[in-house]
């Protein structure tokens, strides 16, 4: 150990203050620049309520129930690009935050969860508001930690935010049992931290990279397909992507969850790839012979039929996560690393190496990919007398294009496609949806989240009416914090989605995906003190539009949309990417493992 | 340990075989509490088996803790497994210790069974004739029973049962695979 070493880590220890558990919470989380935390009080945490107490710096959001403080605290985590901090108490606290923690960990979303335990010597007796919170969160958590000395207490913290948001980011657990709370003990800084095993690799092999922009400057008919690695990679990696098919040329599609990596606006675009991805963005998929992948895992709603997947293509995968490469699809060359590093380094030995794209490849691959957009995939029938939804959304977003601070989220569902598809996105950080698990309920608790980060924007929830009942009272916390979010529910009647695999799938009987008892939104919005607006015509739907965008509170806007339209293009479930629907007269046959499948 | 390059790690040429293999990981670990569930749990939650699993702390100073696992998979699934192992924060290393390409152990496993024959007469005998052959010790022996200790890689323990099975075997506890590695080199 050299003098330097020793003065440090004399340092370190003399400026080791004493505190409580409690207090060591409140300051872990200002020394990691928390500024906001989501959480409900409960008996197992009032030490930690009771530090938190007219503390200056950080603003508790007080949600009405712990899932949408997940839901909230991921909101603002995707739209901020730093963690989402959330607090809650022991037993029905911590069970009530699984939801918002399986998500995270679905869509890598990092998020610092603090419980409140029962006291240590309570643990294991069945005590009141007990659970085995490390036990439950242990599959739905990057890692989780159940803290039963006080000495140890600030170095989990600080470890917690580290592993969080390094590496593929996810949601954490600390577990502090009450008495650890009251305890006293030394105070350590984030920079004493340094982890035993954990060491994220993000630098790019080099030889990889070579190999890489090699594959790129030889393809004919390449893709690149990104997702919502990009996105968390932080908004360089957005540039950097921007600036590979400034370069290059190539075709752009993405996942759902790496929407606004890319503008919408440039003709590189091709729109969503997938399930209900574009015509052209499928097709390009399926003929290409390089499949570049930068952050994104090849999910079963990207795929379709995995053995039908791109047949002909060789594949390049970028991911952080070495277990992501080969999981699903076995690929030419697998890159791990963080793609920010990993794409400047591709643009640099493209550069370098003074690499050109096959030139005349790439004009006929243009023709045919130009001749699957003529396709018009996302065209649908308009009508004068009911709204359509795909209208709705259309409306919604020329309405508000206008803006550059605009950012949505939304519930899961039919709803969540059309939104996906027609609401078109320039900048990352601005869409927020839950992807990967496919949460009802997650849009509004997020746009709470989001709103609470950015108080001046424009924040809306796209949402069904089945979702957004299942999150509801949220909108108490909106009024509370004075959030004026925009809830711009498209109403149908039915739970969407499911009516239409119904549809499809199950013979048109409709097994309980109706809801007889709605609620008069607009009634519901007033009882909470939010606006309620409600529109029923096609013709009056920009003025209520209008209406919704020039209140300063929050706003249900119940849009009675079309029951019986349908989401398209539509891969029916084993189907592949070249085995689209385009409307209801496509049919389709969906085979008996087609069926098996979600 | 220097960083190895992806390409290294993991063989990129197309794996399609669905054939089953049988493979024997270990995973060196920070003995925290919990971290036993984790590797469990991954195994359980995945789909994975585990067809034996052995753990014991191995250096108290460091703290850590040495999981030996006998699973069996696709390469694929292999291959996942040990991917996933190795994404686990507070995994220190994983080694596989079967060669993919022939099935072939690179290092060395024992396992250790204590077996119950119990009996009178020629089986008797004869029982202990065979344990003698596998170099099988009793440690625990009554007028109408043995209670063999034996060594060996599991085909060789998996053997003595068989043999031991009709001559009065009625108990078998076996403690799973440990694996070293050859020569000088650790894992």
């Amino acid at each position: 150990m050299d003098k330097d070493d020793t003065l440090t880590r004399d340092a370190a220890q003399a400026a080791a203050e004493t505190m409580t558990g409690a207090q060591m919470v409140i300051r872990a989380l200002k020394d990691q620049g928390v500024t906001h935390i989501f959480g409900y009080p409960g008996g197992a945490v009032l030490p930690i309520y009771d530090a938190l107490f007219k503390v200056e710096g950080i603003t508790h959001v007080l949600v009405r129930h712990e899932q949408g403080a997940a839901h909230a605290a991921e909101g603002y985590a995707r739209s901020t690009g730093k963690p989402g901090v959330v607090l809650v108490t022991s037993g029905p606290g911590a069970t009530n935050a699984v939801t918002g923690l399986t998500d995270a960990l679905m869509d890598s979303i990092p998020l610092v969860v603090l419980t409140g335990q029962v006291p240590t010597h309570l643990i294991g007796t069945d005590a009141f508001q007990e659970c085995d919170t490390v036990g439950i969160t242990r599959p739905c958590t990057k890692h989780n930690w159940l803290v039963k000395d006080v000495n140890d207490l600030s170095r989990v913290l600080h470890e917690a935010f580290e592993i969080a948001t390094t590496g593929r980011p996810g949601p954490v657990v600390v577990d502090i049992p009450k008495d650890v709370q009251f305890q006293t003990g030394p105070y350590h800084g984030p920079q004493a931290i340094h982890h035993r095993t954990y060491r994220p690799k993000t630098d790019p092999d080099l030889s990889a990279i070579v190999k890489a922009v090699e594959m790129m400057a030889a393809a004919k008919k390449p893709i690149i397909y990104s997702g919502g690695g990009i996105i968390n990679s932080g908004p360089e990696a957005s540039k950097l992507l921007r600036e590979l098919v400034d370069l290059t040329g190539f075709p752009i599609t993405s996942t759902l969850m790496g929407l606004g990596a890319f503008p919408a606006s440039r003709p590189e675009w091709m729109g969503l790839v997938g399930m209900h991805g574009t015509w052209e963005a499928n097709h390009a998929m399926h003929d290409c012979d390089l499949m570049i992948c930068l952050g994104a895992r090849f999910d079963d709603r990207v795929t379709g039929k995995v053995s039908a997947f791109s047949p002909k293509s060789k594949k390049i995968h970028l991911d952080i996560d070495a277990s992501q490469i080969n999981k699903i699809v076995r690929v030419d060359l697998g890159i791990v690393a963080d793609a920010t590093k990993a794409l400047r380094e591709m643009i640099r030995f493209w550069k370098t190496q003074k690499h050109k794209v096959q030139a005349e490849a790439l004009k006929q691959w243009w023709t045919q990919i130009e001749e699957w957009r003529g396709k018009k995939s996302l065209s649908y029938r308009n009508s004068d007398t009911i709204i359509k939804p795909q209208y709705a959304i259309d409306r919604l977003y020329e309405l508000t294009k206008h803006r550059k601070d605009v950012y949505v989220t939304t519930e899961v569902g039919q709803h969540q496609m059309w939104a996906a598809q027609r609401f078109h996105f320039q900048e990352p950080n601005h869409w927020m949806t839950s992807g990967g698990l496919g949460t009802m309920g997650y849009g509004l608790p997020a746009a709470v989240g989001v709103q609470m980060a950015h108080p001046d924007a424009l924040v809306i929830d796209i949402a069904g009416e089945a979702s957004v009942q299942m999150t509801m009272q949220e909108m108490s916390t909106a009024m509370q914090y004075d959030l004026p979010i925009k809830i711009f529910i498209l109403n149908n009647e039915y739970m969407g989605m499911v009516r239409q695999w119904q549809e499809i799938l199950h013979g048109k009987r409709y097994s309980h995906s109706y809801s007889e008892a709605l609620p008069d939104f607009v009634k519901m919005a007033e009882a909470f003190g939010c606006v309620g607006l409600r529109a029923t015509k096609p013709s009056e739907l920009d003025g209520k539009i209008q209406e919704m965008l020039a209140v300063r509170k929050p706003v249900l806007f119940d849009c009675r949309v079309d029951p019986a339209e349908n989401c398209y293009p539509m891969i029916p479930s084993g189907g592949a990417h070249n085995e689209m629907l385009l409307s209801p007269d496509d049919g389709g046959e969906i085979s008996d493992a087609g069926k098996m499948l979600v | 340990m220097p960083e190895r390059c992806w390409s290294e790690m993991h063989d990129t040429k197309i794996k399609t075989s669905t054939e089953i293999e049988r493979h024997t990981l270990t995973v060196l670990v920070d003995n925290e509490a919990g971290v036993l569930a984790r590797v469990v749990g991954l195994f359980s939650g995945r789909g994975y088996n585990i067809e034996s699993l052995t753990v014991a702390e191995v250096d108290p100073m460091a703290r850590t803790s040495r999981i030996t696992i006998v699973t069996s998979g696709t390469p694929q699934v292999i291959e996942q497994i040990e991917a996933q192992l190795r994404r686990l924060v507070p995994t220190h290393k994983v080694t596989n210790w079967t060669d993919t390409k022939n099935g072939a152990q690179a290092g060395i496993e024992r396992e250790m069974a204590l077996i119950k024959v119990a009996g009178t007469g020629e089986k008797r005998v004869e029982a202990l004739r065979m344990a003698d052959a596998f170099r099988a010790r009793p440690v625990d022996t009554t007028q109408s029973s043995f209670v063999f200790e034996i060594t060996g890689s599991p085909s060789k323990i998996d053997s003595f049962v068989d043999l031991m099975r009709p001559l009065g075997l009625v108990d078998v506890s076996r403690t799973g695979v440990a694996a070293i590695s050859r020569g000088p080199d650790v894992m």
